[in-house]
This record gives structure tokens, sequence and C-alpha cells, in this order.
């Protein structure tokens, strides 16, 4: 039994880069595709309207960590060796798409109507609509919310260290069975991820005010 | 690529299982939920109450939770606490960490709700001599509960939802019989699959009754609508 | 005065030599911070009248009358109601005095989640204590005093504003108080919706209630108020009967004020 030290601490917040990296890829693919399922959401096309919500109903109505098993023992049937970071990733992309597409499917209703009705006349196509008058103002809106949902994103990696990726989470558990100080381990752990996510938390409340400010 | 042929037929054996697990989820959550509530109910007033201090220190309760992994809470109550001289079910720990972690969020809606009564009514009521206590139940606490109910009722699900991960300190529920199964058969894609689909049903099921008990409690939405 | 005006205006209490003053207000003054908002305001209202209260936005009637319900603190100055001294600091004097005065408010501030009926049973059963049965009586009573018996069940989001503000006096009526205050309560309506609420007001006063009106209804209160007191940068600048001061004015502001159909 080795007591906890500086250099547990030091692979802890090692681990935690790997943690962020995640956190990254997860946004930028959740973010992709959740555009895509937000814009669905809102289409004129009725089917694309279903799927997007079917998809969206689905996934918010299965837990993350059975998304994630679906998506290690899925890849592990296609019969490829595949590394826990793209199972990790593949799930928690899916997963934070159907949330962000959610989000800014509110975001993109917020935008109030004369909108719509104003570049409508003034001759834009949808697709012009949406480019030029709809998404720039639904993203203003979309910022406080979206980084408020940052947060979840990171400590929604935790559940990753389920199937043995090495992030934050599973570096405690790593640290805690040879020091056997669950408690110093775990809570310094918290800590590491209380340093990630409240600046976001601040501001994403930071966002929101100026956002009502501006009301 | 292999072709993958699926075989749900381990169901014709474990179904009971299956079952079992979802009821143990039920109950787990169920529990969590009822006395997640009281907390965050009391939280909400502490937090909208005259007490800097008080309301400073349910705060900060508030802020670590909601920036801290549900995973590593349970950790912590499960495995941190047993090396401070307390030792617990895995049961126990995990209804003991869900409730710390929905009353956290749950104190936050029920706040907004709270600070959404017009100061307006709370003038009138005291201008009709009710005292303060009377004021905040009738007038403040009540009348903010029901209006953000609906909020409430969705993180009660996500709750059931989360409670997937006390599988990981081995927690009696769905996705401990799940993996049981699945180290079983060996058909793990299936075996997720329909679990995935068990807590879809589940979250139907605890949204309907989350729904009925508020048309039962709040008799002003059911009189409205006819 | 004119036959029509005198036809018009209402049978007076007669005077009872010693007649029981229900609020005086003594050199009372009161500031918000820096800005002083009452500058040393006397007024004595005396039972079985009405007072109207008149004067532009931010002459400070909104703030007395607030203050003559403690509603706010007083910087200066004493307020008594029915004889007994009234100060925000002594809870057992404004719990007295919530059980004596009665106010209205322009927004209504009905309780959203609960029945109009509720709304009114809701002081008598938790505060006056009474029994239910009891309490829904003088509920229903009350209710249609103001003509509105078939409300009971309703909620107030289903009520017209006119019908709200009925509640309102209903509810406040209910608890039997010797003084009702009312807050401009009529500013917030549809020019139609007023005249069902100046009527309860106008048969209210008829019954000898005692009326403190903050209101921009000149017509009404020339019409029907004992005393009015035009109130002019936190100060009582002219009082007197509807007569004297609507008929003669004696500083400019006042004609100012009159003039400027307010």
């Amino acid at each position: 039994m080795i007591t906890f030290s500086s250099t547990h601490l030091i692979y802890l917040i090692e681990a935690a880069r790997w943690t962020l990296l995640l956190s990254v890829l997860a946004f930028i693919g959740g973010g992709a595709f959740g555009l895509v399922l937000a814009l669905g959401r809102v289409s004129q096309h009725k089917w694309l309207r279903w799927i997007s919500a079917a998809y969206i109903q689905i996934i918010q109505g299965t837990p993350l960590l059975v998304v994630l098993f679906l998506a290690y023992f899925g890849l592990s049937i296609l019969g490829l060796d595949i590394p826990p970071i793209v199972a990790a990733g593949l799930s928690l992309t899916l997963y934070t798409s159907a949330f962000l597409g959610e989000i800014w499917r509110g975001c993109i209703l917020s935008v109030p109507k004369t909108q719509w009705e104003a570049s409508n006349c003034i001759g834009l196509s949808r697709l012009q609509q949406y480019r030029y008058v709809i998404l720039p103002q639904a993203a203003r809106i979309a910022i406080p919310p979206t980084v408020g949902f940052m947060v979840q994103i990171i400590k929604n990696t935790s559940i990753t260290s389920i199937i043995g990726f090495v992030e934050l989470a599973r570096a405690g558990q790593i640290v805690n069975n040879s020091t056997f100080e669950p408690f110093i381990t775990f809570v310094f752990v918290a800590i590491i991820y209380f340093a990630m996510c409240y600046p976001l938390s601040l501001a994403s409340r930071h966002f929101e005010r100026k956002l009502n400010v501006g009301k | 690529m292999i072709s993958y042929t699926f075989d749900f037929s381990f169901l014709l054996d474990t179904w009971p299982a299956f079952l079992r697990g979802a009821w143990q989820t039920i109950l787990l959550a169920g529990a969590s939920i009822a006395i997640g509530f009281v907390v965050a109910l009391v939280c909400a007033i502490i937090r909208s109450g005259k007490s800097k201090l008080a309301s400073g220190l349910v705060g900060a309760y508030v802020e670590v939770i909601r920036n801290t992994p549900l995973l590593v809470q349970i950790f912590i109550v499960y495995f941190g606490l047993p090396s401070l001289g307390l030792r617990l079910s895995a049961e126990t720990a995990a209804v003991i960490a869900l409730v710390i972690n929905t009353g956290a969020y749950g104190s936050e809606i029920i706040r907004a709700g709270i600070e959404s009564i017009a100061k307006g009514q709370i003038e009138a009521a005291e201008c009709l001599g009710l005292n303060k206590l009377q004021i905040y139940w009738h007038i403040v606490l009540i009348p903010a509960v029901e209006r953000v109910y609906p909020a409430l009722s969705s993180q009660f699900v996500l709750l059931m939802l989360s409670s997937s991960i006390t599988s990981q300190i081995s927690a009696q529920e769905l996705t401990a019989e799940a993996n049981m199964i699945q180290s079983e058969t060996f058909r793990s894609f299936e075996v997720y699959l329909i679990v995935a689909a068990v807590y879809l049903a589940l979250s139907v099921l605890f949204r309907v009754v989350l729904w009925a008990i508020g048309e039962v409690a709040f008799v002003r939405r059911r009189k409205l609508r006819t | 005065m004119s036959v029509n005006e005198a036809a018009g205006t209402r049978p007076r209490n007669e005077a009872v030599p010693g007649a029981e003053s229900i609020i005086v207000v003594d050199n009372v003054s009161k500031s918000f911070g820096p800005l002083q908002v009452l500058h040393g305001v006397s007024l004595t209202i005396e039972r079985g009248t009405m007072v109207a209260i008149v004067g532009r936005s931010g002459s400070g009637k909104s703030t007395l009358l607030r203050c003559m319900n403690a509603l706010e603190e007083i910087n200066g100055g004493t307020i008594q109601v029915c004889g007994n001294k009234v100060s925000m600091g002594d809870r057992p004097s404004v719990k007295r005095l919530r059980t004596d005065v009665g106010m209205v408010f322009q927004s209504y501030n009905l309780f959203p989640h609960l029945t109009v009926l509720r709304n009114i049973t809701l002081a008598l059963t938790v505060v006056q204590k009474k029994a239910r049965a009891e309490a829904d009586k003088i509920a229903r009573d009350v209710l249609a005093l103001v003509g509105l018996a078939d409300k009971a069940e309703a909620f107030p989001e289903q009520l017209s504003g006119g019908q709200a503000q009925r509640v309102a006096i209903a509810r406040s009526l209910a608890l039997s108080p010797k003084v009702l205050l009312f807050d401009e309560v009529t500013s917030a309506l549809d020019p139609e919706l007023t005249g069902e609420v100046l009527k309860v007001m106008e048969d209210l006063a008829r019954q000898g209630m005692t009326m403190v009106l903050v209101t921009h209804e000149m017509a009404f209160a020339r019409r029907l108020a004992d005393i009015v007191v035009f109130m002019h940068q936190g100060k009582v600048w002219e009082a007197g009967p509807p007569a004297e001061i609507f008929a003669d004015p004696k500083t400019p502001e006042l004609r100012q004020f009159l003039s400027s159909g307010l």
C-alpha cells in the first residue's frame, strides 16, 4: 500500500487532459450532428422532423451508460479491433448530438416569427434565411445553454472509464487500487473535475445575464 | 466485415431477470426521487431565505454537485465513506448519492419557482393578515412547486436513467442485471438493445406516474382543463 | 352647488360629535434612500367618510397610502389606526392593523392557484380561524355583494380585469375591515371595465364604509368623496370638500393639475 502523494496527483491531472480531449471530440462531433438534428426538427419536411424527433427521444430516454455499451459492443460486432477511445467518442457524440440538437432547436424556435416573415418578404430562399437571418440570431441565444451543456459533456466523459478508457475517473480508480485511499483519491478527482467545470458554469451564467440585458 | 446474425433467443430464459432488474430500478429511483424531492425543497427554501450563511452553504453544496460527475460522487459515498469508518451497502450508498445529486439539481429548479412568485401576491397576503409562515406555505411554496413541476418531473426521469451508473458499485438494478446476462450469453449487443428498450419503457412509465401525481396534487391544472 | 350636484351627493352620515377618527396621519415623512417622497404629511380619515387622494405621478399619494397600511416604514411623524399607534417595527401593532384595514391593489394580486372562493376564504380560515362552512358562507355573501356569485369556482385567469378587481374587493371586504384602502384600482383596467368596479365602490360608500382612495377617476371623486386631498411634491397641497377643490382651486399647481385633465 502506497500513500497518496503528489505523483498520484500529477497522474490524475495528466489523465484530465484525456478528459478534455474526449470532451472536445464529443462537442465537435455531437455539435455537428446536433446541428443537423436541430435543422431536421424544424424542417418543412414531415419525415425529416419525424426521424430527428425519434432519434432524440430514443437517445434521451436511454441511459448514457447503455449507449456506451451499445457503441462498444456494436463496434466489436463489426469485427474491428478498436481502442476504447473510439467507442467512447462515438457514444458521447451520439448522446451529445441528441441534447445539443434539442437545445438548438429551442433556440431556433426562439427567434421571433417576424424575422422569418421579414426575410421572406425581401426574397431570401429558405437556405438564405437560415444562413443570414435565423441562425446568427439563434446562435446568440444558444450560447448560454450550450456553454452550460459543455459542463455536462465533461462530466459525461467519466462514464467511459467503465469500458476502460483512461480518463480522469479511471485514473482515479487506478490510483485507488494502488493506494487504497479512496476518500482522498476521489475527492481530488472531484476537485479536478470541479476546476474544469466551474469556470464553464460561471461563463454560462455570465452569458445568460448579458443576453437578458440586451433584450 | 463479418456478417452478424442477431440472436435474441436468450430472452426466453432471461426475461425474468430483466423484469427483476426493472423492478429494482423502479424501487431505487423511486426512493431516491421521494427523498431527493424533500431535500430539494428544504435546500430551495434555505437558498431563498434570509440567512446568508445558510444560503451560502447550500449554494456551495449545489455548485459542487453540479460541477462534478455522478460517478465520482457515487465512488466517494461508497468507497470513500468506509475509509472514514462508515460502512454502507451498495444500495444504500446508491440512494444516498442519488439523493444528494438530485437534491442539488431539484433545489435550483424549485428556487427558480419560488423567486418567480410576484411580490404583489405576498403583499396582498400580508394585507389580509396572514403571517410569514402561512404566506410562505400557501402563497409561495405550493404555487412555486406547481409552476416548476414539469421541469422537476424531467429532472426525476433523468435521475432514473442516471441510476444505471450505480451498477458500477454493484447495486442491484437493471444495468447490473444486463451486465450479468451479457457476460453469460455473450450476445452483448442484443442484451443492451433490450436494456435500452426497457429503459425507454421505464422513462415513459415514470413520466406517466409523475404526471398523474401532478394531476392529483395540483387541482387547479385539472380543473382548468375541464 | 347646483341642484344636480346636490342631488348626486351621497347622503352623509350625520357627523356625530367627536366622530371617530379611523386613521390619523401626523406629520409623516418618508424617504427612499436619498429621495424624500413625503414631507410632513398630516391627514385625518373620519369614520364613514370617503377620502380621495389625487395628484400627479410621483406626488407621493401611493406611498402615503402604503404607509397608512404599514407596507412602508415611515421616517418621521406618527400614524394611528383606530386609536392605536402603528409602526412596522412593532409587530403586534401591525397585526392589529391588518384586522382593521383592508387594501385593494392596482394589479388585483389575486392568488392564481386558488379558486375565487378559496381566495376569499383563505384568510377567513387561516387568520380569523373560522370554520370552513362559515367561511364559505361569508365568501359567497360577499361575492353576491359585488355581483359575482356565479364565479365562485372560477380561477382568476378566467376572469376579466373588472371581475378580478371586484373579487379583490370582496376578498378584503370579507374580513370586515373598518376601513378600505384603494390604490389606483381602476388604472390598469380597460375603460369599459372600470364602471363595474366603480359601481361596487359606490355601493360600499353608500353603506357607510370608510374608504381612502388614490385615484385618477376625477368624476367619481367629485361625485362621491367627502374630502378630496390634492398632493403635490410629497405634501398635502390642498384639501377640502369636492366643491371647493374642483370648483375653486386656490393654488396654481391644483389649477394646472385640474386643467390638464388628469
